[in-house]
């Protein structure tokens, strides 16, 4: 029987068998390329997504473990922050997408995916977080370029922009 | 309107047998370039058309050989385009790194994207600009000099022609003479302003197409099976049994073996992951090692082969007669590059040629690796490049390459090859350990009289691994310079009548696999020199900063150093003298400052660390660290904050976490747990200083300041307890040893 998947608001049948991590669903049946592979471990934050709003690693979630759940990934950040916010329309980019580029935080960029899945995850539920808050929700998540500082301006300055935005 | 996800979905499964992410999906693939990719690379370099192309919508494309690693090198090098074509950056576009494509530049490496490339593009930009005001000067019928440009509009005589009506994508079939004049300095408008990256929205959005995400029809997904971690270079891996009844259950899996390489290839990617950890492979492991914890002995006691890397006047006979003598010790680790993502390689190896897509640091050099070990002649293997994640040196880019080349071979189809976090760090060319041992002397009156480096280290590997298994002698890089003690690092930055640095060459064969890792060496070297002036200025009982401006006659290294101490407000104070007073107190947490210089190859790097140490737990964090290169004219100076920020967290995590473990046969420092890296929780705030000089030639940013961090470190540390460390990185039980040896029954 094969198992059927809500991936960004739209329903996707799997070929993979249900114990595949789901990052290989994600990657190879849907081509999606936010999530993408650092670990296999669950120890770096490369594959992250969010599930009902959720952070999961999905390195090491089968995907038969989300089926009935929302996956959202990079892709689909702007669509899941216009729903919240309840906004006619989705922004071209989520606000911690856009900060990230305003501050022109990005090295190599490959841990982008993780750190902006788990900011926007950090920011729906704590909107106004303190540094402290920033690094401790953050922690799971490795930047080898060395980038935290930047992504933490990126993150307060998100939090500045949606607080703006709800007005 | 369909997604575009859709779309490239669709046409993923349409397509038979073409690359399909492999393209540009945001722009049609002109047909010059197309042309361009059918001939084997590299394209001639002394023909402007292999530099650029003017189209006929008034944009261009610049060629550059260069690999965008993260650094933001594709961003500052269409700047210097930009600025000596009159062109908006928006005008400009450039193409992938490909042998058939782009101009042979050499390797990315060195930092020498601006370095080495800046001057070819610029003298490339500014000969094609000559040529096109003289196709103006006859259309506009108006003398050169009386024209004007701007985007690419040329005026004169009252009316104006664009470049892309005056030669719009034909070639300029013109011989690259290198003669036209540059623009100065003075009239800059693009060059020395921090363009925003180019590369970084498709970065944040999901559009990006990092190799990890290169896919051809057809292809099969490899793993390769290998022990868990290395052993000594010369031991290789030998195999005594496969049982490949061990992976029956699991569907689709193909066994590929060439004397001791074996991989896995499946369609299903997760079937190849679960069949290469599943897969039963007896492996010969004598013990070859000799352990992390008798690492540093053997070094020190094995036979060396020797040499003077400089010497002037008597280092020797002016240490023995100085009043102030210090001496510092060195013992550093091995490190790997760890990049974020483990890299990946996709390889079409057909009988007769091959494609191979790579995220190395230097096309040429990997395409001729691969053909060797193919049996094929190099013009037959084309090889593009796509990003993969930070790799800072020579990590498994071209192991990674090799072995999906060879699995291709082997398989008769595409395969793409992804390294597992373990065979990343387990087989990586680590950065080598090392042991400095360092005296230098100063006069009553504080002045650097003698100085002494003696390092010892091996070179780097030069065999990959995947040529090792299928029977390639194991044989060690060539050239020694950047292998062994830097004459730069090591007092090169101070004037001092009498020096002398002498270099212990170990054997490569009887230890780990070698490789440059960002700023090879000079953390450890200056961790040792830098601790040692320091501690002259101690015994002279002076400020650090202070004792380094006296010492130092380089205006330009004088430039680097108060800049630092300039942007952390430092003010002058012997070093460690809050020690007594943090003694006295219940205080657990002790702060520290430290000053440091250093370099890697041209620049001039200083950096100052604030740290805290706990006492009680070992636990030492930098809680600020300030760092300023001077690269000469500074291209991008936003890029260049940000690698110096990033340089200064990458030597704190350096300095206080990373350490390769290994037993007496493997590595053992096989995940992030094993192998820990700097997160959020100790990240330090960091402030970059550009020291910008636009009439000086252009040299590395993109690892000149992390030997100074490491320094800095180092001194702060000092400050902070009045404790010389001898070994990194600071751990917490390495920092309690050190603390109860110095003061038994204190700490």
């Amino acid at each position: 029987m094969a198992i059927k998947i809500r991936v960004n608001e739209k329903s996707w049948t799997v070929a993979s068998a249900p114990d595949t991590p789901l990052l290989y669903v994600l990657s190879n049946e849907l081509l999606l390329r936010g999530p993408r592979f650092g670990c296999g471990l669950a120890q770096c934050g490369s594959c992250s997504v969010l599930v009902n709003g959720v952070e999961t690693r999905s390195c090491v979630t089968p995907v038969a473990a989300v089926e009935g759940k929302s996956v959202t990934t990079l892709e689909g950040l702007p669509a899941w922050y216009a729903a919240q916010k309840k906004l006619a329309k989705a922004p071209a980019l989520h606000p911690v997408q856009q900060a990230m580029l305003d501050e022109q935080a990005l090295q190599c960029g490959y841990c982008y995916n993780g750190m902006i899945v788990k900011a926007s995850e950090l920011l729906s539920k704590t909107p106004q977080p303190s540094e402290v808050q920033i690094r401790t929700a953050m922690n799971g998540h490795i930047c080898r370029c060395g980038t935290y500082p930047r992504i933490i301006q990126a993150v307060q300055r998100a939090s500045r922009a949606m607080a703006g935005a709800s007005k | 309107m369909i997604p575009r996800r859709e779309l490239l979905r669709r046409e993923f499964l349409k397509t038979g047998g073409a690359l399909v992410i492999g393209l540009n999906l945001r722009g049609v693939l002109p047909a010059q370039l197309a042309e361009r990719g059918a001939k084997a690379g590299p394209p001639d370099a002394r023909q402007i058309d292999t530099w650029l192309a003017i189209h006929a919508d008034n944009t261009a494309t610049i060629y550059i050989g260069f690999a965008e690693l993260g650094q933001g090198n594709s961003t500052a090098l269409l700047q210097i385009a930009a600025e000596e074509l009159d062109l908006d950056m928006g005008q400009l576009k450039s193409v992938r790194l490909d042998t058939n494509v782009t101009p042979n530049q050499g390797g990315t490496y060195s930092s020498a994207s601006i370095q080495r490339g800046g001057p070819q593009v610029r003298s490339g930009a500014a000969e094609a600009r000559q040529a096109l005001l003289q196709m103006a000067s006859k259309n506009l019928n108006a003398p050169v000099g009386e024209l004007t440009v701007s985007k690419g509009v040329v005026s004169g005589g009252g009316r104006s022609v664009t470049y892309g009506e005056l030669i719009g994508d034909k070639q300029f079939n013109l011989a690259f003479t290198g003669s036209a004049p540059v623009k100065s300095p003075a009239t800059y408008k693009v060059v020395g302003t921090p363009v925003p990256r180019r590369d970084s929205p498709d970065k944040v959005n999901g559009e990006y197409v990092y190799m990890q995400h290169a896919r051809v029809d057809g292809m099969l997904h490899g793993r390769v099976v290998r022990p868990r971690g290395q052993s000594a270079y010369k031991a290789g891996a030998k195999v005594l049994s496969i049982d490949e009844s061990s992976i029956r259950d699991i569907a689709g899996v193909r066994v590929l073996r060439k004397g001791d390489f074996i991989g896995v290839v499946a369609e299903n990617e997760w079937a190849a992951v679960q069949a290469a950890a599943k897969l039963k492979v007896v492996w010969d492991t004598p013990p070859a090692l000799p352990g992390s914890d008798r690492l540093y002995e053997q070094m020190r006691s094995a036979k060396t082969q020797d040499n003077v890397v400089t010497q002037r006047g008597d280092a020797t006979a002016a240490l023995s007669n100085a009043p102030h003598v210090a001496a510092q010790i060195c013992r550093g680790p091995y490190q790997s590059h760890a990049p974020f993502a483990p890299n990946c390689a996709l390889a079409d190896v057909k009988a007769d040629s091959a494609l191979l897509m790579s995220s190395t640091q230097d096309v040429y050099g990997t395409r001729t690796g691969v053909a060797r070990l193919l049996g094929l002649p190099a013009d037959k293997v084309r090889v593009q490049y796509y990003e993969g994640s930070g790799t800072y040196g020579h990590s498994c880019y071209d192991d990674v390459a090799q072995a999906a080349a060879l699995m291709s071979q082997l398989a008769g189809k595409p395969v793409r090859l992804q390294f597992m976090r373990w065979d990343e760090l387990g087989w990586d060319n680590f950065g080598p350990a090392h042991v400095g041992e360092v005296r230098a002397a100063a006069d009553a009156s504080g002045k650097l009289i003698a100085y002494e480096y003696e390092g010892w280290q091996h070179g780097w590997s030069n065999t990959e691994t995947t040529s090792q298994l299928t029977g390639a002698p194991t044989a060690e890089w060539p050239g020694g310079a950047v292998q062994g003690v830097s004459a730069l690092n090591c007092g090169g930055m101070y004037d001092v009548a009498n020096l002398r640095l002498v270099n212990h060459k170990l054997p490569v064969a009887e230890y780990l696999k070698g490789g440059w890792l960002r700023s090879p060496l000079d953390l450890s070297f200056s961790f040792a020199s830098e601790q040692a002036i320091d501690q002259l200025a101690y015994l002279l009982q002076l400020d650090p900063h202070e004792f380094r401006q006296r010492n130092i006659k380089d205006a330009r290294w004088r430039g680097v150093l108060d800049a630092a101490a300039q942007a952390a407000k430092w003010t002058p104070r012997r070093a460690a003298s809050n020690v007594p007073s943090a003694n006295q107190s219940a205080t657990k947490i002790v702060t520290g400052r430290g000053i440091g210089l250093g370099t890697h190859l041209a620049s001039y790097g200083a950096a100052v660390a604030e740290i805290e140490v706990n006492k009680e737990t070992g636990k030492v964090v930098a809680r600020q660290m300030y760092g300023a290169i001077d690269a000469g004219q500074v291209v991008n100076p936003g890029n260049v904050e940000a690698q110096i920020g990033g340089q200064l967290v990458q030597t704190a995590s350096r300095m206080f976490h990373e350490e390769v473990t290994f037993n007496t046969t493997n590595v053992t420092s096989l995940d992030w747990n094993k192998y820990p890296v700097l997160r959020f929780d100790e990240c330090p705030q960091v402030t970059p200083v550009v020291v910008q000089r636009l009439t000086e030639r252009s040299t590395g940013a993109g690892e000149e300041v992390m030997a100074a961090a490491a320094a800095a470190i180092a001194n702060a540390f000092f400050d902070a307890t009045g404790v010389r460390m001898e070994e990194y990185p600071l751990t917490p039980a390495r920092v309690l040893a050190a603390l109860t040896k110095a003061a038994p029954g204190r700490a």
